[in-house]
């Protein structure tokens, strides 16, 4: 209302890039505050729950330091708007839970065609359909890996608290300016909602964008470098290049033939199968000499170690391992603590998502039991140990 | 689309030596188009380009986006940064664009079917908000790229692949919607009157907030065929017999109605602050002019 003193309005909280400093923050907020951190300057959304916080906080924040935030009409022009941003020259992020998720299927599809760095974040709730939606669920993380149509390969990554929600977005900036490319968070209501001490240091990198050092006209917009990745050329940049989500050449133009379109989802997979290693994380508790192996992420890691801690007091040789980064599934390091134990369990909010991919990456050599739940509440550490017992006895 | 891919081949030199004036701004090199001959999205976009040329505006400092169908096409020709979006998505990508680089004059450039049906709810919005940008729409009555089918403009009884008995939705008066929604410049022509186009498209690439021009069109593989409406001159000559020229005519009564006669014109242009501005003129009133 314009006859609203501005007084009224939000108090400015700060001007700076980086809070820098502990804080007490949900995983939402360490999210947006992690973002900006990392340098972006645009945010486009439609607000759903729990996701919420993240596009209040960047609704405040972001004209502190410059940027922009859009409440766009849903969530196909969010994601759309995020793209577009990205190609003016930013860095951009959307945020949003299953429902609007599945809307950005289309144009994570597009992103990931065009090559365009964007952080997309799911803060999942008990789903299908509208489900739960003030409750927590981790029943997306196949949608994260092949919700969009067609064969590609996806970075995700999965917090399992605000400090790590924080660290995570800053590293998904990076991620995705390295591979021109997408990323994914995939928290939960939980961890969005949960406040703890979020530390921000003093200094935060902003990726830098990879711009053509070939003059116009010499730059072929998709020849990619050595690593597969072509630099990238934004608007106004006077490369005046094409981008188009249909099958292209190196030249960006359509190519409708089996072969380009071959070598271009061949070469989009592998620019980021080929460097797994430079982003593959995860977290080992008490793994050394265990006999049974938990695996879980997000919230859940956090109640599986409660159930791991249970078991060593009884005795059981448990441990942890714990996925922070889900998509590309890292397969050959489970494979190999897969050789060394006798039995593994799955914990997760849904009914045995991740499990056929540890299953799959085990071989499925060695007795296996699901901790599932279906979505509305995180497990307890006893129905863990249950867990963890059962797949004793069917070992023994 | 025709259905037979045209095997590239050097466009032919009409006068030796002599180069087309919109040669710069085209990419060249993908020549032969894949629009059918008749099509009028041919003109639509040498209207454009004219524009440009005219207007004298830096190609660095223009972006195209344009959605999908054969309107969607036109990113891919235009020798400027332009983007080839998904159906529907034009607008809310160019919205980002937009706002991540102020400064560059971003034109949207799709169908009816694109803008209108899956895209319309951004078009309203971006409308509404009044996002600096500059909406083309080629109005051909019809999908034309997927082979025909009915869509958000087809007329009443309009023969589709997809109203083979005829059509009875009612469709939408385009202008009408987007004066509603909040357009600030929004004006009609037919690809018959490319000149009077240039001049409108000149008109709203100058001028601040979100334009829109309808461009009706023929589609002679498609909807002309279906409706028997002749061959693409033909379409041209019924454009030069039912085309009323008026300006500032309230947009309601501007429905286009096969057999009688329409308005083309100008029906509004009014100045309110665009989205931007209002984004820096909050900014300003928070942290100072600095900010
Ligand atoms: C999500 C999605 N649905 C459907 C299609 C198929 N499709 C391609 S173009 C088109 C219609 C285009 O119509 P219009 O915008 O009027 O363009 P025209 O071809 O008539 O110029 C459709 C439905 C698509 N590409 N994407
Ligand atoms: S709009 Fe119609 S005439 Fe034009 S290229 Fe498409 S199908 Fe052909
Ligand atoms: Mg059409």
């Amino acid at each position: 209302m314009a006859d609203k003193p501005i007084a009224h309005q939000p108090p400015r909280v700060a001007d700076k890039r980086i809070l820098t400093g502990v804080h007490f923050m949900n995983g939402d907020e360490a999210i947006a505050e992690g973002a900006i951190a990392a340098g972006c300057t645009f945010f486009a959304a439609y607000p759903i729950t729990p996701q919420s916080e993240i596009a209040e906080r960047m609704a405040r924040r972001l004209p502190q330091v410059g940027g922009v935030f859009i409440q766009m009409e849903d969530e196909l022009g969010a994601m759309a708007a995020v793209i577009g941003a990205a190609w003016g020259g930013v860095k951009a992020m959307t945020a949003t839970s299953g429902p609007g998720f599945s809307l950005m299927m289309e144009n994570i599809g597009l992103a990931i065609m065009t090559e365009t760095p964007c952080v997309v974040v799911d803060v999942q709730r008990g789903a299908p359909s509208t489900g739960l939606p003030t409750l927590v669920g981790q029943g997306d993380m196949m949608q994260a890996r092949w919700g969009s149509h067609g064969h590609y390969e996806i970075v995700a990554l999965s917090p399992a608290s605000p400090q790590e929600a924080f660290d995570l977005t800053v590293k998904a900036f990076a991620l995705a300016e390295r591979f021109r490319a997408p990323v994914l968070i995939m928290t939960d209501e939980v961890v969005g909602h949960m406040y703890e001490r979020v530390e921000i240091p003093g200094e935060v990198p902003m990726a830098p964008r990879r711009k053509p050092e070939a003059p116009p006209g010499e730059f072929p917009p998709y020849q990619p470098e050595e690593d597969l990745v072509p630099p990238m050329a934004c608007a106004g940049d006077g490369y005046r290049i094409h981008v188009t989500g249909l099958t292209h050449d190196e030249r960006g133009y359509p190519a409708m033939d089996p072969e380009a379109h071959d070598k271009l989802v061949r070469r989009l997979c592998e620019k980021i199968t080929r460097f797994r290693d430079e982003f593959t994380w995860w977290e080992e508790s008490m793994t050394e000499d265990a006999e049974v192996l938990v695996v879980s992420y997000g919230i859940s890691a956090r109640v599986a170690l409660g159930g791991v801690e249970l078991a060593r007091e009884r005795g059981i040789k448990a441990g942890l391992f714990r996925l922070i980064t889900i998509w590309p599934f890292p397969d050959e390091i489970l494979r190999r603590l897969a050789e060394r134990v006798g039995g593994i369990v799955v914990v997760e909010i849904n009914l045995g998502q991740i499990y056929r991919e540890v299953e799959r990456a085990s071989g499925g050599r060695i007795p296996m039991r699901g901790v599932f739940h279906a979505g509305g509440r995180i497990h307890t550490p006893e129905e863990v140990l249950a867990g963890i017992e059962e797949v004793l006895r069917c070992r023994s | 689309m025709p259905i037979v891919k045209p095997k590239p081949k050097p466009a032919p030199e009409v006068l030796p030596g002599v180069r087309h004036p919109l040669e710069k701004y085209l990419r060249t090199e993908r020549l032969p188009h894949i629009w059918c001959s008749g099509c009028g999205l041919g003109i639509a976009l040498s209207s454009f380009l004219y524009a440009l040329e005219e207007l004298e505006i830096d190609p660095d400092s223009v972006a195209v986006v344009s959605g999908i169908g054969c309107a969607g096409r036109f990113a891919g020709y235009v020798r400027l940064d332009s983007y080839h979006t998904t159906h529907g998505r034009a607008i809310p990508f160019a919205t980002g664009l937009k706002l991540a680089k102020p400064d560059l004059n971003v034109v949207v450039f799709s169908g009816d079917g694109d803008l209108f049906a899956i895209g319309g709810n951004h078009f309203i919005h971006a409308a509404r908000r009044n996002v600096d940008i500059t909406v083309l729409c080629v109005n051909n009555f019809n999908y034309g790229m997927t082979g025909g089918q009915v869509g958000p403009t087809t007329p009443i009884e309009g023969r589709t692949t997809t109203t083979p008995y005829g059509n009875f939705e009612h469709p939408f008066n385009l202008v009408y919607l987007a004066a509603s929604a909040g357009a600030t410049y929004v004006a009609r022509w037919t690809t018959l009157h490319a000149r009077r186009l240039k001049e409108s498209i000149k008109e709203a690439l100058q001028h601040p907030g979100f334009n829109f021009i309808e461009i009706i069109s023929p589609c002679p593989t498609n909807f002309g065929r279906r409706n028997r409406l002749g061959d693409a001159l033909d379409e041209m000559r019924y454009y030069a017999e039912k085309a009323m020229i008026r300006h500032g005519v309230d947009p309601a009564e501007a429905e286009v109605v096969p057999g009688k006669e329409f308005i083309v014109g100008k029906f509004l242009e009014v100045r309110k602050p665009t989205y931007y501005e209002l984004y820096r003129r909050k900014v300003e009133e928070l942290f100072g002019r600095d900010a």
